[in-house]
């Protein structure tokens, strides 16, 4: 079977890759461009575990083909930090405690990042439904939701 | 701080104040979490590596007449194939059922048992080459139900597994049958102004952790090989590994990724054993990832249970006896948890009169696998549902009746223990006392409250803990850190050595560098491992004493240590300088040799735990949907380490407990099949099904733990069935005896009612 040869941009580098015509940008992401970050929980887009976002819309990367990153801009977790630098979310899940094991924690920043670029100031409400995408089956969601809210707070405060 | 350093103590020290313990400090690996580099089971890759995938039956009982595997091997990339003829032979006991489990003899035991397995070198070849293998089936009679696998006329899923314990006369799927109790059942019962004898069922739940099994592994003709995998204890995966494909265990190098979630499901084998043979075969690094409809098909979920409870009261809220029957099926395997259900039923009852029968069932489902607790929540449903019925009926106050009754130091339980210091009374208390009990309700809403209990757990453990020229420690710990472990070592050796939580390393050990460590279950790991740091620390500070009585000149019981230094214990002893473990590390080389602390033990204070939980539950009456309002978990922890985890703890297992109760089943078809294979289907809580959950963390010392550590993880799910159970039946004014209340049940109960 012949591979696709595709241009893109992944956490602001340009990219390069041969994909079979069947593989996610899930399997891209994690098995040719070695950016183990995202995870396959599923691989049927209903635990979220895979998030990351294209041209700035989240979308679960296991239901995207690897050719249809063509000329996109992908961002994953491991673009989220600023050199050392934390995001205010990922310092806030550490001090609230809002992983346990971590394996949806990647999904839960993108997923939360991309909803305080659109909304600096969600309710409790908003938070939830917006992260109804992404399973946790450890924390019970309670630490999470005030990890996203009260970063929330500090970044509207800090801007 | 005073430290008596002969100590090497299982038991709880009687300290009131600490430095380190009881703060809620950032978890050392919460960098690698937050930024994607966490490796997990999934995220390792070999040069070379081969991807397999397993052939699984679609059929739930089947004899294998056939395995055609000509065309699968035919197909460029496919490097190996390998069948049960690839595994060792002449296995007993739990071996044996575990390798039948991952790979089947000459008969299919449930819908998603493995038959064969293929490793390619791509994960797309491989999956296409598992459709090309062709099996011949001989079609059997099945049965997926667990009051039906018990009748007469039932299918027969292996013969010859029953234990001599079993009643004699019961069908062969009743493996085994447990019985305790104490007291006069008849007279209890005579005893009684009412008596409430009820029939309640629960389906299978799955542990549902995000992350899939996933194994790397490589094992070579020699018989030396390498496996990482996403586990909950590397030491069990290693004896039973090896055993599996038939080399010595210590011939297997095992490694633990970081584990996304396991809940006890991540206690056994599924894809390891299988990865190494194709490994063996292919003399190639191999990788094997579940998919999800895998891990729901052929994992372990928990038991689905048939139970009657029947319990007598009088009109002022004293039981006077109690009788349980616990039906577990197990999958088509023995070992359902039924006696630790029965064993849990009655728990935090102090009763004269008690009765506890068990029975394990095989049925014509996956291989159950432990799950938080396994067994007690759904005897907590069980029972807390008939005593609130005896409540309601009797209009008593639940909280107090169950005071009245409560277990306390000195009760003697069903099971036949006798309770050393345990803490429900002051659970008991602190929901009396919480606000929640005196919230409003709105209308169609209901408020229920219920107790649970967990034995917790010991088991083996080793423990080193190394210390570097600059004064810093390394801690080697066996337990795979599910849910913040580390960070609780640290603190507890921090709190020993008297240095900062941050100068601290805490790394799980893979199985070739530390003795066999039992698996991360029982909620033991902050108790055991924790212990054993504890002493593996008093262990290097005797040493660091030694060496400072070496330099002083005086005899090393002269020396005692405090805030990180040694110091002579009195006047007598001479007038020295304290002495900071800094300095002495940093000259160790020279004065006898590197300082290192072990400790390596069974210990058997693990100090079980109660929890009560509180619910407000709402019931929409036109689409039978539950929401739930508001959710208080109160429960034990003796001395919380980290006391934000310890919440996280308490929060997951009631969430946990939220979807079991209301919506999470396995739903199997007429023809055996697992209907709801994917997430969309086994629907656990989402965000926005769940309020915020408030926690009391209740401290009771416990006896068998320096610190008094009691294990957290499990207790969280054992009254979360019943406490949402009451809840919703006192909303709709219908008692609910089926889980889960899912919307459907709740339309059909409500129909029922309004038709007479």
């Amino acid at each position: 079977m012949s591979k696709i040869h595709v241009t893109t941009k992944v956490n602001g580098d340009d990219v390069e890759f041969l994909c079979e015509p069947r593989e996610t940008v899930l399997d891209v992401l994690r098995d040719h461009l070695n950016l183990t970050g995202a995870k396959e929980g599923c691989g049927t887009g209903d635990c979220g575990a895979c998030s990351i976002t294209v041209d700035g819309r989240l979308v679960c990367s296991c239901l995207m083909l690897g050719a249809e990153a063509e000329g996109k801009e992908i961002a994953t977790v491991e673009g989220i930090a600023t050199g050392e630098t934390l995001h205010p979310l990922q310092k806030k899940f550490i001090e609230y405690a809002a992983l346990q094991c971590g394996i949806c924690t990647p999904g839960i920043l993108i997923a939360a990042k991309n909803l305080l670029e659109r909304e600096p100031d969600p309710t409790e409400e908003q938070v939830r439904y917006w992260l109804a995408g992404n399973l946790c089956r450890c924390t019970g969601y309670d630490k999470i939701i005030r990890a996203v809210m009260d970063t929330a707070a500090d970044m509207r405060e800090a801007s | 701080m005073a430290l008596d350093k002969t100590e090497t103590g299982e038991s709880y020290e009687g300290r009131t104040s600490y430095t380190h313990v009881g703060t809620r400090v950032d978890r050392p690996d919460g960098l690698d979490k937050v930024t994607g580099r966490a490796k997990f089971g999934a995220d390792a890759s070999a040069p070379g590596m081969l991807h397999g995938a397993i052939v699984r039956s679609p059929h739930a009982h089947a004899r294998i007449v056939k395995i055609d595997t000509s065309k699968a091997e035919a197909l460029a990339g496919v490097k190996a194939v390998v069948t049960r003829d690839d595994f060792a032979t002449g296995l007993t006991g739990e071996e044996w059922n575990v390798l039948e489990n991952v790979m089947a003899g000459d008969t299919a035991l449930y819908d998603g048992h493995a038959l064969c397995a293929i490793a390619a070198t791509s994960a797309l070849i491989a999956r296409d080459a598992v459709k090309l293998v062709e099996v011949e089936y001989e079609i059997l009679p099945h049965v997926t139900d667990v009051d039906k696998a018990m009748e007469p006329d039932a299918p027969i899923i292996r013969a010859g597994q029953q234990s001599k314990l079993v009643p004699e006369g019961m069908h062969p799927n009743v493996v085994n049958y447990y019985q305790g109790g104490h007291g006069d059942m008849a007279a209890g019962f005579a005893e009684a102004d009412l008596i409430i004898e009820r029939h309640f069922t629960t389906e299978a739940a799955h542990q549902g952790y995000i992350e899939p099994h996933a194994a790397l592994a490589t094992l070579g003709a020699d018989g030396k090989g390498d496996l990482w995998c996403c586990t909950q204890g590397h030491f069990i995966v290693q004896k039973t590994c090896a055993a599996l494909v038939g080399i010595d265990t210590s011939q297997l190098r095992v490694t633990a990724s970081e584990i996304g979630g396991g809940f006890g499901g991540k206690t056994t084998v599924f894809l390891e054993p299988v990865a190494l043979a194709l490994s063996r075969k292919a003399n190639r690094p191999v990788k094997m990832v579940m998919s999800r409809s895998e891990i729901l098909r052929a994992t372990g979920p928990t038991s689905s249970a048939s139970m009657d409870i029947k319990i007598g009261m009088t009109k002022d809220g004293r039981i006077t006896a109690g009788k349980g029957v616990f039906r577990l099926q197990g999958g088509a395997f023995p070992d359902a948890p039924a006696g630790m259900a029965a064993e849990c039923s009655f728990a935090p009852y102090n009763l004269s009169a008690v009765s506890i029968e068990g029975y394990e069932v095989m049925a014509n489902r996956p291989k159950q696998a432990a799950y938080r607790a396994p067994g007690s929540p759904m005897a907590a449903f069980a029972v807390e549902s008939v005593v609130d019925e005896l409540c309601k009926s009797l209009d008593l106050d639940p909280i107090e009746t169950r005071l009245k009754n409560a277990s306390r130091e000195g009760t003697k339980a069903a099971y036949g223990p006798t309770w050393d210091r345990i803490g429900l009374v002051e659970c008991l208390e602190a929901a009396q006392a919480h606000p929640h009990m005196k919230a409003p309700l709105r209308e169609s809403e209901g408020r229920g409250v219920a107790a649970g209990f967990w034995f917790n757990h010991g088991g083996e453990t080793s423990v080193s803990l190394a210390l570097s020229e600059d004064g810093t420690a390394q801690i080697s710990v066996g337990t795979p850190d599910i849910g913040g472990s580390r960070a609780s070592m640290a603190l507890m050796a921090a709190e020993v050595l008297g240095i900062e939580y941050e100068n601290i390393r805490v790394t799980v050990a893979d199985t070739a560098t530390l003795g066999y460590n039992d698996v991360s279950h029982g909620s033991r790991v902050t108790y055991a491992s924790g212990l054993a740091t504890i002493n593996a620390a008093k262990d290097a500070v005797a040493k660091l004493c030694d060496r400072a009585a070496q330099k002083w000149g005086i005899d090393p019981d002269a020396v005692v240590w405090e805030d990180g230094c040694a110091k002579p214990a009195g006047p007598n002893a001479g007038q020295f300088d304290p002495m900071p473990l800094k300095e002495i590390t940093r000259r160790m080389g020279r004065t006898g040799g590197p300082i290192s602390g072990h400790y390596e033990a069974t210990p058997e204070g693990a100090g079980v735990s109660f929890g009560v939980h509180i619910v407000d539950a709402h019931v929409d009456r036109e689409t039978g949907k539950t929401s739930v309002d508001r959710y208080t978990v109160i429960q034990d922890a003796g001395k919380a380490i980290h006391p934000t985890y310890v919440e996280g703890q308490f929060q997951g297992g009631a969430a946990q407990g939220i979807g079991w109760a209301l919506n999470e089943e396995y739903v199997y078809g007429e023809d055996g099949r697992l209907q709801n294979t994917v997430f969309l289907d086994y629907r656990i809580p989402v965000a926005s099904d769940l309020p915020m959950i408030d926690t009391v963390i209740v401290e009771v010392p416990n006896p068998g733990h320096p610190f008094g550590v009691r294990g957290v993880g499990e207790t969280g799910i054992c009254p979360p069935l019943a406490a949402i159970a009451n809840a919703v039946s006192g909303a709709v004014g219908i008692r609910m005896t089926s889980l889960p209340m899912s919307p459907p049940k709740i339309l059909k109960a409500l129909k029922a009612q309004s038709d007479g």
